[in-house]
Formats: structure tokens, sequence, C-alpha cells
């Protein structure tokens, strides 16, 4: 069952790099960090790649697979014909630190921007009280791995390094509706996803949900309705005129 | 001398699993300053692979439920070995630990009335386990990685800095501690990234590096857990104990090979899966062990009935602790009744609608879909043991989790103490809660008390960062070693002399292959440079496992007996002798590259009355000697 693949693997650093070539062997049932590892232990012991879980719930094995954001841990190595030569290269969108590991701090960095849970006043611990069928809405969200595929394939930042600052991608985007659904979170934050974090960016291509390992339908179920959200707030005169009058806690 | 890169903290957290991040939060919020160490990227440490639930006695499912039974349970689990204080502060404190993540925004799956909803499990008399389909590791770790986000943005509020008191240091791996006068004072280390060095002086430190998986060849582990706690703690001059208690759990995953070892829940169980063997046979009824003789149903029928009326009927077999599970399959294997790659049936396909399956497993669904082309929905799974969870781990005091030497505190799987010779499914994710903020506030408490700031000497950092890079030199003589193949040879040897089942002779085979290991270890040599190295990383890492690895070793051939997470083939009873005895590792003074372990046997403080009394003296005299019965109410009367 074994064979010999053609591996195409991106080394270098920031300054610098390109395409390595490999031949490697390759067993039943392998994905692609397998190969990454056994080249490691026989050719390139210093070969940089992320990786912690190999189970796909830890999200740091993100690359590119033949130009796609994919990670290495659940990329089974039968996906491939033996003769087709597989490309490795590191995530686009972040810059490389070396091989396959890239620096990820933009994400860190936007996910302290997004203002925090904010607890219901009066309650106290073990006084929640929430339905399954609400909780369950945001309980998609937070199936997210960070692995930042998302961020990675958005095509807002993934050549527009000017975008960077003002969009906080599809992952925190996602982020906030996860917290704008919360049954109990009190804090409003319609307008906030939409001048502060770039909501209006996003004009709804589904790449970030066709990368999720997760199968998180992030444009779906998370970006529209956050979306509409801010339409309805906008554009609806009784809103409009509401907002005008009484200040509002809440959509 | 090289260039070190130098920060000031009061409390250095090192790991950033869920008892790092529970210590960091509860240290942060008696106004400390706090570094936080993480040896990956925030939010990817190992805590994210627990799958099935939190164990708390909230009594949501099942209002009998309260602290005595869970303390009961986990006591047994761990066959009376457990420290006693350690699992009644576990059993008493767990629920108001699980609530306080709802106030920082965890969403668990819900009970009708819209209470948190609880799980059956391994060991727990009721439904016990809080959690969220079979991701609960990734909810608390999330929620705790975000608490600390909410905790920086109050102090950028406050100061304009996000990183006044919390500052997480991404892949960075602590290589070594320093001490003034016999207290710590601090911690060295690298960035993988640049591969340039760190210090950190603080007075406290908290270790929070999780297990030592990686030294076995098959193991749920990732290669993080290489006992970076465990080592660190004994060349600081803090003790060990348990060591020879390894948990093995007993499903893993068993094809293909590039995934053995990888977890599948017990929630499988938990939700109505059952274990069957090649003939098709639910073996799991020919092996309650004597000590649990009447727990457990003795039909399938009854086993089945007790899924929807617990009242009235004994739970399955299936669900016996992990240990015992992990033989039953050991044995089913052995005497030729498994499946086709050497593991056996786990089976919830028969049990439970597909689309329950799904929306209960979808990560199990997933993982085996994509990882195995299998279809749990319609096929049942090939499982088998896999190396999964050290009890064993730095003495601590347990009330406070500090360690023999001041200024050091550990909490979560590098500690020891608290889960005896074995542990409960759902015991981890508690017991981190619990102790990581327990470690925090030992922390804040001990930083507090001080008169003086230790200070770190620079003939430490010197002789650390030697120590560091030595991996890059060649070797003055002899061949250059090779760290994979260095650390392929350990694992093996550890999985098959000192694995599940073990023996004198094969344990004492496994004690002159790591001396060979140890004598090679010295002339393991580098490729690159020190920029993102993985083979520098491993050279650096394998010193850890050779010492955890040694220490398992001995303990595990002094205890004559078997008993939870150690079996011995020649010793196959518990005996009442060893119950109370420890084993207490500790490295002696002979090599600074890897020290060699010395084991002492201790005693252990007796239960308190009040506790003991929570056990029925027939029961007690399953596990205790006569001796030690005497004062026990049923045998006073």
């Amino acid at each position: 069952m074994s064979y010999k693949a053609k591996f195409k693997i991106w080394r270098g650093d920031d300054q610098t790099g390109e395409l390595h070539d490999y031949l490697i062997e390759v067993n039943e049932g392998e994905v692609v960090l397998d190969i990454i590892h056994r080249l490691q232990a026989t050719h390139a012991p210093d070969l940089a790649v992320r990786w912690n879980c190999k189970a796909g719930k830890c999200g740091s094995c993100s690359a590119e697979i033949n130009g796609r954001p994919k990670l290495l841990c659940m990329t089974r190595m039968s996906t491939f014909t033996e003769d087709e030569v597989i490309t490795v290269t590191p995530l686009r969108a972040f810059p490389v630190i070396r091989d396959l590991v890239t620096d990820v701090s933009f994400n860190y960095k936007k996910a302290r921007e997004i203002p925090s849970f904010t607890p219901p006043p009066g309650l106290g611990p073990g006084e929640y009280r929430m339905k399954q069928v609400d909780v369950e809405r945001s309980q998609e969200f937070r199936k997210c791995i960070e692995c930042f595929l998302c961020q990675d394939t958005c095509h807002v930042i993934r050549d527009h390094e000017e975008n960077k600052e003002s969009f906080a991608g599809p992952r925190f985007l996602m982020r906030i509706a996860e917290l704008e659904m919360h049954p109990l979170d009190s804090a409003d934050r319609v307008r906030e996803a939409q001048d502060e974090h770039g909501l209006g960016y996003c004009n709804i291509t589904k790449c970030c949900t066709e990368v999720c390992p997760e199968g998180i339908k992030i444009t779906d179920n998370a970006l529209i309705p956050m979306k509409e959200r801010v339409a309805d707030r906008k554009y609806d005169p009784i809103v409009w005129l509401g907002s005008k009058l009484f200040k509002r806690e809440k959509a | 001398m090289s260039q070190v890169e130098r920060h000031s903290y009061d409390v250095v957290v090192v790991g950033a699993g869920g008892a790092g991040l529970r210590a960091v939060i509860e240290a942060r919020q008696r106004g400390l300053r706090v570094a936080v160490v993480c040896k990956s990227l925030f939010g990817k440490a190992h805590t994210v692979m627990a799958e099935g639930g939190c164990a708390a006695s909230m009594g949501n499912a099942n209002s009998n439920d309260n602290w005595q039974v869970h303390f009961r349970d986990t006591m047994r689990g761990g066959k009376f070995l457990n420290n006693w204080r350690m699992a009644e502060l576990h059993a008493r404190e767990a629920p108001d630990r699980v609530w306080e993540l709802e106030t920082y925004g965890a969403l668990f799956d819900r009970t009708e009335d819209g209470r948190i909803s609880q799980r059956n499990f391994g060991g727990h008399t009721y439904p016990r386990l809080a959690h969220v389909g079979d991701r609960t590791g990734l909810e608390l770790i999330r929620t705790m990685q975000q608490k600390i986000v909410s905790l920086q943005q109050e102090d950028f509020a406050e100061t304009g800095d996000y990183e006044a008191r919390i500052k997480v240091f991404a892949e960075v791996t602590i290589t070594e501690l320093v001490k003034d006068d016999g207290r710590i004072a601090g911690a060295f280390g690298y960035y993988r990234e640049t591969g340039r060095f760190v210090l950190f002086e603080a007075p406290a430190v908290v270790l929070a590096t999780g297990g030592i998986g990686k030294s076995f060849k098959v193991t749920s582990n990732s290669w993080e857990y290489t006992g970076d706690g465990h080592a660190l703690a004994m060349r600081a001059g803090a003790t060990l104990i348990n060591m020879e208690f390894v948990q093995f759990h007993p499903t893993g995953m068993v094809w293909p090979p590039s995934v053995k070892g990888i977890l599948v829940t017990e929630g499988v169980r938990g939700d109505g899966g059952v274990l069957k063997n090649s003939e098709g046979k639910r073996f799991m009824f020919e092996y309650v062990p004597e000590v649990f003789k009447g727990q457990y149903a003795e039909t399938e029928e009854e086993a089945d009935r007790w899924y929807t009326d617990q009242e009235n009927n004994r739970r399955t077999p299936d669900l016996l602790p992990r240990d015992e599970v992990a033989r039953a399959i050991n044995s089913e294997v052995k005497a030729g009744r498994g499946s086709p790659h050497g593991g056996v049936y786990l089976d919830i396909a028969s049990r439970l609608p597909a689309e329950e399956i799904k929306k209960r497993l979808p990560s199990m669904y997933h993982q085996f879909k994509e990882l195995a082309d299998v279809d749990i929905t319609a096929e049942p799974m090939e499982v088998g043991p896999t190396c999964h969870y050290v009890m064993g781990g730095i003495e601590v005091d347990p009330d406070t989790a500090a360690a023999s030497v001041p200024g050091l505190f550990a909490a979560g799987e590098c500690s020891g103490g608290m889960h005896g010779s074995n542990r409960l499914g759902g015991n981890s994710l508690s017991d981190l809660l619990v102790f990581g903020r327990r470690a925090g506030l030992g922390a804040a408490s001990y930083v507090e008390s001080l008169e003086s700031r230790p200070t770190v000497s620079q003939s430490d950092v010197d002789a650390a960062a030697e120590m560091a890079l030595s991996p890059f030199d060649p070797p003055a003589e002899g061949v250059e070693e090779n760290p994979y193949t260095l650390q392929n040879e350990l694992q093996q040897s550890m999985n098959d002399l000192v694995g599940i089942i073990r023996k004198s002779e094969e344990i004492e085979r496994a004690l002159e292959k790591l001396a060979e290991i140890r004598s090679r270890i010295r002339n393991v040599t580098v490729e690159g440079h020190r920029q993102f190295n993985p083979g520098w990383h491993l050279a650096i890492d394998l010193r850890n496992m050779l010492m955890v690895s040694e220490c398992v070793a001995r303990a595990a051939l002094i205890r004559t007996e078997s008993r939870g997470g150690h079996t011995r083939d020649d010793h196959p009873g518990l005996d009442a002798q060893w119950r109370n005895k420890l084993l207490v590792c500790s490295a002696k003074d002979d090599d600074p590259v890897v020290p060699g372990v010395e084991v002492t046997p201790k005693e252990q403080l007796p239960m308190r009355q009040d506790l003991i009394e929570l056990f029925e003296l027939p029961e007690l005299e399953k596990y205790y000697t006569e001796d030690e019965l005497g004062s026990h109410p049923g045998r006073t009367a």
C-alpha cells in the first residue's frame, strides 16, 4: 500500500524562500501532517510546522495545500492520486516566520478588540437559565477551533494588508454574532459590528464557510443575520425615531 | 554569555491549559501581575482535547447527587489511594467552579428547565458531567481564554495598556526554574519563534504543564506532553508522587496507524454505546471485579433499562472505571476475540438513531468519518487502550497547591494525589478548575506574605542558557545522536515494557534501556539554527521525557501489587498493605543533564473521621487493613 509521493514544500523565512522538492514514503491511512513529520524525522529535522492535537481539535496546523487553506492533520493522502504533486505552503494572509509557520498575532489582537461577554445584572452564579434551543445558535459558533483558515481565505484581507486595521475578519465578526445571540448577554453589539469591526466589508461570498473545518455556517448563520440586524437598525424609520427619542439598550 | 530578555512579574504561570488559565484569573483578581507562558499558541493547550465533560455534583439531572456522593465515587475510582483532602475539596467546590464559568460566558448544554445538563460517565453514580456535546474541553479553554481577554480589557480601560496585569507569552518553553536561597526566583526559557532566551523574574511559579503521555508510543496526548513541569519541579528540588499510576484510556482509535491512540470519548458509552468482541458479545459483564460486585448490572436487559430508569436498575459495566475497562479490552484481544486491527468494537450505531448520534457526538462522527472513513451511525468503531493521563505528579499541599519548594505551586495533571491510582472520566476538567483557582490563590498569598523578593543570579542564567544550547555542539567523542531516534526508542520501550500490563523482568529491561538512552542523550546533536527548530525543541524536551519515564518505571518496579493504573502481571491482586503507601520520587544530585531518580515510600495521613464514615464498613474492608479500621463506628458499635 505504500508509495512515494511528490511534495513541494515552501521553505524560507520572512525575507526569502522557495519551494523545495521532496519524494517521501506514504502509507495507508496517512494524512499530510504524517508526511511532514516523516520528512522532519528523516530528511529535514529543522522543517518548521505548527501542530498539536493531530485530530482536528486545536486548529494549529493550518496551511495551504495546493493553494487551498486546510488543516494538515485532517487532509488525508487518499484524497490525492499517487502521481499528483502536492504543494504545501504557509497561510498567505499572515507574515511568514519560517517554513510553514506564520505570525498569526493579528488574530489575537482582533480578539482583544471585541467587547467581552457582559453578564446580565442581578443574576448570580448558578442562577442562569437558558433553553437549549436558544443556546444552540451561539454554540454553533463556539465550535470554532481558531484555526484562522477563514481569516486566511477572506478576500477582504487576503491580498489587502491595508484592510486589516479596520476589519476583524470572519472569525471575530462571528464572535460578535455569538455574543449578540447569547441569550443572557446584556450588551448591544450591532452598531459596533458595522462601525468598528468592518462588517460592511463582507460581501457574503461564503469563502469562509467553505474552508471552515468545523463546518460552521459562518456566512449564513452569523454574518448575514448580523447584517440584517444592522440594516433593521439603520433603515427602519420607527427604530430610527425610537433611537432618537429613547436610549436603546438592546435590539 | 547569551543575550536574555528579562521580565519581572509577581506570578509566572507555566502552562496555558485549563489549570494554568484558571490560576491566572485568580492571581490577577487578587491584583497581582501575572505572566502566562504557553508552550503553543494561546488557546491550543491540551485541554481542548477533553471531550466528555466536567464532573460537578450540581444535581441538575438527579437531585440525589451531592458532594459526598462525588467524593465517594472519586475515592472508589482511585482505589482509596487518593489524597482524601484533595478529593474532598474537589467534590465540594466543583459546582461553584462550573457555575462561575457561565458568568464568564460559557454555554453548556441545557436541561428541559434551562439548567446545565449533566451526562453519565464511568464510575459516577449519577449523571454528573456538565458538557457541550463532545467538545467540553474546547468550551472550557475558550471560556477562560475569553475571560482573560476581558480582564485585559478592564486593565486597558483603567491604564491604557492591555498587558498592564496579564501578559500572554505564546510559544515559549520553560527549560529551567531558578532559585535564590532555596526559594523560587524565576523561570528561564526560549521563544520557539526566534530561539531567543527569556528570563522571568518572579517569586512564585505555578506549574500547570499537563502530563507525560509522549513517553509512550500509543497515546492520546500531543507533542507538548513531555512531562516538563514534572521534571522542572524535580530539578528544583520538589517531589513527585504516584508516578507508577498511568491511565490507559480504554477507547482510543486503533486504525488507521497514523491516528492510532487518538481519543474516542467515554461519552459514547455514557450515551448508550456498548463494547463488543469479535463474536458480537458484550463482554464487560464478565469483567466486574470483586470490589465492584453488586454495584453494576448483571444482565444486558438490566443494563439497558438503567439508561432510562436509574432508580431501579444498576448501571452497565461498560461504564466501570477506565482501568477496569482498559484491562478487559486488553484481555479480550489477547484471547483472540479482538477486531481486525487489534481492538474491540464500540457500537453506538445499533443503539441510537443516526440523527441523535450526530447531535450528541458530533466530533466523534466527524473524526471517524474524516480520519478512518467509518460512519459511526452505521457501523461500530474499532477501539483499544491508549495512554491518556498520568495520575502521578508534583506533591502539593491540598489547600494551597504549594509544592515543597517555597514559591513553587502546581495544579492540574502535573500535580499528584487527587486521583489516587486511577482518575474518573470528567474529574480532570473539574480538577483543573478547582485546583487551578487554589494554585492562583496560594501563589498570591505567598507573594503577598514575602518581606523581600528573591533575586536571580547571573551564573544560574548562564548555566541554563548553556544547557539549552548544548544540542547544537557536536559531541567531543562518540557518535552524534538524532533526537527523533532517541524519542522513538524511548516511546517504544515504555509502551512495550511499562505499559498497561507490567512485570518485573520487563520493567527492569525498560530501566536498562532508559540508562542506555541517558548515556546517549548528551550526544544528541541538532542541525540548523535557533529559529523555530523542532529538532532542537525535541532535544530539550527529551531530558524531561527521560526523567519522568524513569520515575514511572522505578515506582512501577517497587509497587508489588495491582491497583488502578498500575497492573502487575506478577502481582495481580490489590494488597491492603500498599493502599496507604505513596512512592515519592526525587532527583539525585548526580547528573545536571538528566538527574537520576530516587524513590522513597511514605505513609499518607489517615482519612478524617467524618469522611471515612461516609463509607460502609464492608466496602472499606475490601481496601483497608484490619488495623486501619479499628475506629470506624461500624467496628466500635
